[in-house]
């Protein structure tokens, strides 16, 4: 029996490999996925033990938890006592600042969006545990405010060798004293002293990983001590943090407990493993949405290829009913027919694992590709293969694909011995009546999920907003062959209109076997449905930053960085003095932490408050001064806060307390939920540093080129006019869809194969009649009109199908979230029209190999075929 | 070889045109040890008018013939004219217009279209060439097959007879100018089956607004078949060996039990 099942399988490899190709593509995501994020936790891990030390004395509070130091410091009389500590092999403190930008010789800024641009003093000191850690490993430490030391990729990108002048733009810097300002600053003499810094010294060390390990794209400038406490300290003898290294035979733990005692308040020791646990895992959680998206599409991948495995089971199955008869006439029993049929899947299952998993490997590393165009350089870390990766992908590739072709498999149970011995063998099916009750019920089911899911206040919205859409899509699939019939009959007398006999006999065909027509669609369906939502998604998502940003937008131009990350103060002043411009209003976000979770707190000048057009639902907006906070009305209900509440956070200086004075509603211009005083800001221990700017002028001709002068030095930070500025917000948006729209493409290839395999093996199934077709005179190209057109009928079904639900999906989602700041619900009617008109190419192209297969029929042997 | 009617070369006297004529027909299949020669130098005049019966033992080439006649198989060399055309050169564009125009056919089974109705079946290669159907001939043809209440019928809705009843009348339908047959009955019972013959009988010998007057071939190893014909054409290892005219079944299965009788090996 087991041979048989082989065989069987050998006879038809090119129509099973079709059918694999989608479970290749699903185990691929999953595979990929698994690699990629366990290669993404090693490649952090190695980084960020390889960067701290044994112990890390660092300020409570420490680092804000963007990853920028605070402004409070470590004197280094503290790093005197530290060195006395028993156990402690050597002492280094440490100058850190983000938002150190190194610009490549051709004027660009080496970065990417995430990780950050740091600078800093170079010390030298060794990781924990004694790994050698960074080094330099050409030329020699910098010496004096004129020399720098990069790190190797960051070099290489710039295109930099030791010896050249490099820029440097420390856009966080304290500003600098003229006078004492390093480097020189050609062609721009007599400069004001708060014009921002750009600095031009000379590469003098390449620093690197000699045991391995890469900055995974941050880029990194190193000064030496004076020269980095001068530039990112104001000078000061302090330092951000300071590193322990263990004498031999002392453990972290030891040493770490060591440090403790002789810590002042305010400032904490760690051990290094703790430390880079810590970053490591902040990195890993912004990431980790990736690895739930790939893996969600792997699923969609997945489900659109059990349908396709489903129909081509049934088919193969519908064929073979005369061989499978026999079988059973000589004495096979149901159970071991059905089982042959099963056996046929698993090993497919194992085939389409295995394939998918090279392809997994593949897959992983165009994502490290994609990340490195990103600035996420994750290169110098090999790929991990861990053991769940090959669990997973097998355990998913074969369970999909036996659980996809059990349907099928035991229909062939139903086949009776006397079978063998009839011309025409009809497998017995159930009832399409049932078939589409039992679709009605769960796409009625999944829309009670769906409802649950955006509208209720239920735990896991997004679980239950998943399987409802699954539900739907599933249910909808299932009813869809009896759904489908009106439609297909309509096109039918159409398609009889227009292309005469050839039209008819090709909606006959798509009529002929209404479940096989429905499942093809499906598959397309619902890769398109999805594409839709997201086309929804993403439209309303723009027309609501356009409404916002038209309701909100104050003043004249704004000015921020790319992506809104901090500048120098440096760059506000400087335009305050552009001739025109009447007021400089500054914003500042900073992470901080309440009751243990992250937020956002932003602050303003309280005499800013009233340009701003924020709108006080109560308390009043000039409440706000140093001790007090406006809070934004969604948050405020969330928390359940009231005018008059005290709000505690957790401040790099401790413990602050601020009193609510006002509810506002929300609004955009305000990033973050809470706003408080600049003062309030810095004297919590933040370093000063503006993240947006927004600039009132008196409108005079020339007052963006006068202002756009001012930042001409740096690439990083832009003016923009409203127009602009409401560009740049829907950019990442049109990024994010593009993003989505080209992994929603896979499953549209998977259903396009779907379609291929469909019809392939429809005429095999019909070469008969094909044959008798030829011999009484259709031409070739009347064959392949009649199954091109069949093609497009099934496609253009599935889209039809998916748009509609796309729509459906779409609108209920944007429904939910409309107060959450997307209040504008916008249909891309032309989009989805171009998805329509997508599902003719796709039917086309779709019927393209079948059709030559018909065309090139052997007339002879097609009749003569048994 | 049995003497083959007269030359259409011979000027003098107008016979009609042979509805379709075959010159030195030769085919082989395999090579080597395997080499079976199909067709052996036939050579044969189907005239037109008439109803033709092509017999032998199986292996003879008696299906191999018709398939070549019919444009559905190329022979090694010699030739094949449906009506004055020459058709073993003919690309397969031309072949296909030829036999969607000039020939029709019947198979032993899986003549419709499982889709298409009775009707629609019947008109199928007319639709296909983009023609509506001669209506008296049409109207003639149907009422001759005698289905006129089962048009709208699909093709698992009717009897295997009907079946091979509507492949008739598809063959006849368009007026072709040769009809071939292979084993028209030999999936009927021996009832249908002899409704299947008498229509084919009665489209070659009824007047031509009666839907008469077509030209036949069948492929048959049934002497009851054959004794339906005007002429019985028997092949052995790919030669013309025999031939009756006006058959009845007694000497049809003459000729048969002597081409089965074994003959001395060489």
């Amino acid at each position: 029996m087991i041979r048989a099942a082989l065989k069987s399988l050998l006879g038809r490899k090119v129509r099973l490999l079709m059918s694999t190709f989608a479970i290749v593509l699903g185990v691929a995501f999953v595979a990929g996925t698994l690699i990629f994020s366990d290669t993404l936790n090693r490649s952090f891990t190695a980084l960020f033990s390889s960067t701290v030390g044994d112990v890390v004395v660092r300020p409570e509070g420490g680092t804000t938890a963007d990853g920028s130091p605070s402004s409070v410091t470590l004197p280094a009389s503290l790093l005197e006592k530290l060195r006395d500590v028993p156990g402690a092999a050597r002492v280094d403190g440490n100058v850190n600042a983000i938002g150190v930008f190194v610009v490549s010789d051709e004027g660009k800024v080496v970065s990417g969006f995430g990780p950050p641009a740091i600078g800093g003093n170079w010390t030298g000191a060794p990781a924990g545990h004694g790994l050698e850690g960074m080094a330099i490993v050409e030329g020699h430490e910098p010496h004096g405010a004129d020399e720098v030391a990069l790190d190797q990729r960051t070099a290489e990108r710039a295109g930099y060798d030791v010896g050249d002048r490099v820029t440097v733009i420390p856009s966080t810097a304290m500003v600098p004293d003229t006078s004492e300002q390093p480097g020189e600053q050609p062609g721009q003499p007599g400069q004001p002293p708060a014009e921002p810094t750009r600095l031009e010294p000379t590469l003098v060390g390449i620093i690197g990983f000699p045991s391995g390990g890469s900055l995974n794209g941050a880029t990194f400038a190193a000064f030496d001590t004076a020269t980095a406490q001068q530039l990112f300290l104001g000078g000061e003898d302090a330092y951000s943090d300071a590193w322990v290294t263990a004498a031999d035979g002392v453990s972290q733990e030891q040493l770490r407990d060591a440090v403790a005692a002789e810590l002042p308040d305010g400032v904490e020791a760690v051990t290094g493993d703790h430390a880079s646990d810590e970053a490591a895992s902040d990195l890993l959680k912004a990431v980790s949405f990736l690895t739930t998206f790939l893996l969600i599409f792997a699923g969609i991948a997945l489900v659109v290829g059990a349908f396709l495995i489903v129909n081509t089971f049934s088919i193969l199955v519908a064929q073979r009913s005369r061989e499978l008869a026999l079988l059973r006439a000589l004495g096979a029993s149901k159970r071991q027919v059905t089982w042959s049929v099963q056996l046929e899947a698993f090993v497919l299952g194992v085939i389409g694992a295995t394939v998918g998993l090279g392809l997994g490997v593949l897959l992983a590393m165009g994502i490290r590709a994609l990340f490195a165009n990103f600035g996420l350089d994750l290169s110098g870390q090999s790929l991990i293969f861990a053991p769940r990766t090959f669990v997973a992908s097998y355990a998913v590739g074969i369970i999909v694909t036996m659980a996809a072709a059990w349907l099928p498999a035991r229909r062939t149970g139903r086949i009776a011995p006397v079978q063998a011995l009839r011309d025409d063998v009809a497998l017995p099916e159930a009832s399409l009546h049932r078939r589409f009750l039992a679709g009605l019920v769960l796409v009625g089911a999944g829309l009670v999920l769906l409802w649950l899911g955006l509208f209720s206040d239920l735990p896991h919205g997004g679980w239950l907003t998943g399987a409802g859409v699954l539900a739907i899509l599933l249910g909808v699939a299932g009813a869809s062959p009896v759904l489908s019939r009106p439609f297909l009959a309509v096109v039918r007398t159409a398609y009889a209109r227009l292309f005469g006999t050839v039209g008819l006999l090709a909606g006959q065909n798509a009529l002929r076997n209404p479940r096989r027509t429905a499942a093809t669609a499906s598959a397309l369906m619902i890769g398109l449905a999805l594409a839709c939502t997201m086309a929804i998604v993403g439209d309303s998502a723009k027309a609501s930053v356009d409404a916002s940003i038209e309701e909100n937008f104050v003043g004249d131009f704004i000015v921020s960085n790319v992506i809104g990350s901090e500048f120098t103060p440096a760059i506000g002043d400087a335009m305050e003095g552009v001739d025109g411009v009447e007021r400089v209003v500054r914003e500042r976000y900073k992470q901080t932490e309440r009751d243990g979770d992250r937020m956002a707190v932003a602050a303003v000048d309280p005499q800013d408050v009233g340009r701003l057009e924020l709108q006080a639902n109560d308390g009043a907006l000039d409440g706000l001064a140093d001790g007090s906070v406006l809070v934004q009305q969604s948050w405020a209900d969330d928390e359940d806060v009231a005018v008059g509440d005290d709000l505690t956070f957790e401040m790099p200086v401790g413990e602050r307390t601020y009193r609510v004075a006002g509810i506002v509603d929300d609004n955009p211009i305000v990033v973050a939920p809470v706003l408080m005083t600049l003062t309030d800001l810095a004297d919590a221990g933040f370093t000063a540093s503006d993240n947006v700017l927004i600039l009132f002028t008196d409108g005079s001709p020339g007052v963006q080129d006068r202002l756009d002068a001012v930042v001409a030095d740096l690439p990083v930070v832009t003016v923009k006019d409203q127009g602009e500025f409401a560009q740049e917000q829907r950019e990442p948006i049109d990024q994010f869809v593009l993003m989505i729209f080209a992994l929603l493409g896979l499953a549209l290839v998977i259903a396009v194969l779907g379609i291929v395999n469909t019809l392939a093996l429809s005429v095999i199934e019909r070469t008969r009649e094909v044959g008798l077709l030829r011999a009484i005179g259709v031409s070739r190209r009347q064959l392949r009109w009649m199954i091109t057109l069949e093609s497009v009928l099934i496609a253009v079904l599935g889209a039809l199908l998916g748009v509609a639900l796309g729509i459906g999906f779409g609108v209920a989602l944007m429904y939910a979230v409309r107060d959450q700041g997307l209040e504008v619900i916008s249909v891309p009617f032309g989009q989805l029209g171009v998805f329509l008109g997508l599902s003719v190419v796709i039917g086309v192209l779709a019927a393209v190999f079948p059709a030559r297969r018909a065309a090139r029929l052997d007339v002879l042997r097609a009749i003569a075929t048994e | 070889m049995t003497a083959s009617p007269p030359a259409p070369s011979a000027e003098i006297v107008p016979e009609p045109l042979p509805a379709a004529r075959v010159r030195h027909l030769t085919k082989t299949y395999g090579t080597g040890d395997a080499l079976v020669t199909a067709l052996d130098d036939v050579t044969l005049d189907l005239a037109a008018g008439e109803f033709t019966a092509v017999m032998g033992p199986s292996g003879s080439g008696k299906s191999t013939l018709m398939h070549c006649c019919a444009a559905l198989d190329t022979a090694d060399s010699g030739q094949v004219f449906i009506g004055d055309q020459e058709i073993t050169r003919l690309k397969d564009k031309a072949l296909t217009r030829l036999r969607r125009d000039e020939i029709g056919f019947v198979f032993q089974s899986f003549n419709l279209v499982p889709t298409l109705t009775a009707e629609e079946n019947i008109k199928l290669p007319m639709a296909i060439a983009g023609r509506s159907p001669d209506r008296a001939w049409y109207d003639a043809v149907v009422a001759t097959v005698g289905l006129a209440d089962r048009l709208s019928h699909k093709p698992s809705e009717l009897s295997g007879g009907q079946q091979q009843r509507v492949a008739v009348a598809r063959a006849l339908a368009s007026r072709p100018r040769i009809v071939f047959a292979d084993e028209p009955t030999g999936n009927l019972d021996s009832h249908s089956g002899a409704e299947v013959l008498e229509l084919l009988r009665r489209s070659v010998d009824a007047p031509p607004e009666e839907g008469g007057g077509q030209t036949i071939v069948m492929v048959t190893h049934d002497p009851v078949a054959a004794a339906w014909t005007d002429r019985v054409v028997f092949l052995g290892d790919g030669k013309v060996v025999d031939e009756l005219r006006s058959p009845t079944r007694e000497q049809v299965l003459d000729v048969m039990n002597r081409l089965a009788e074994p003959r001395p090996t060489a």
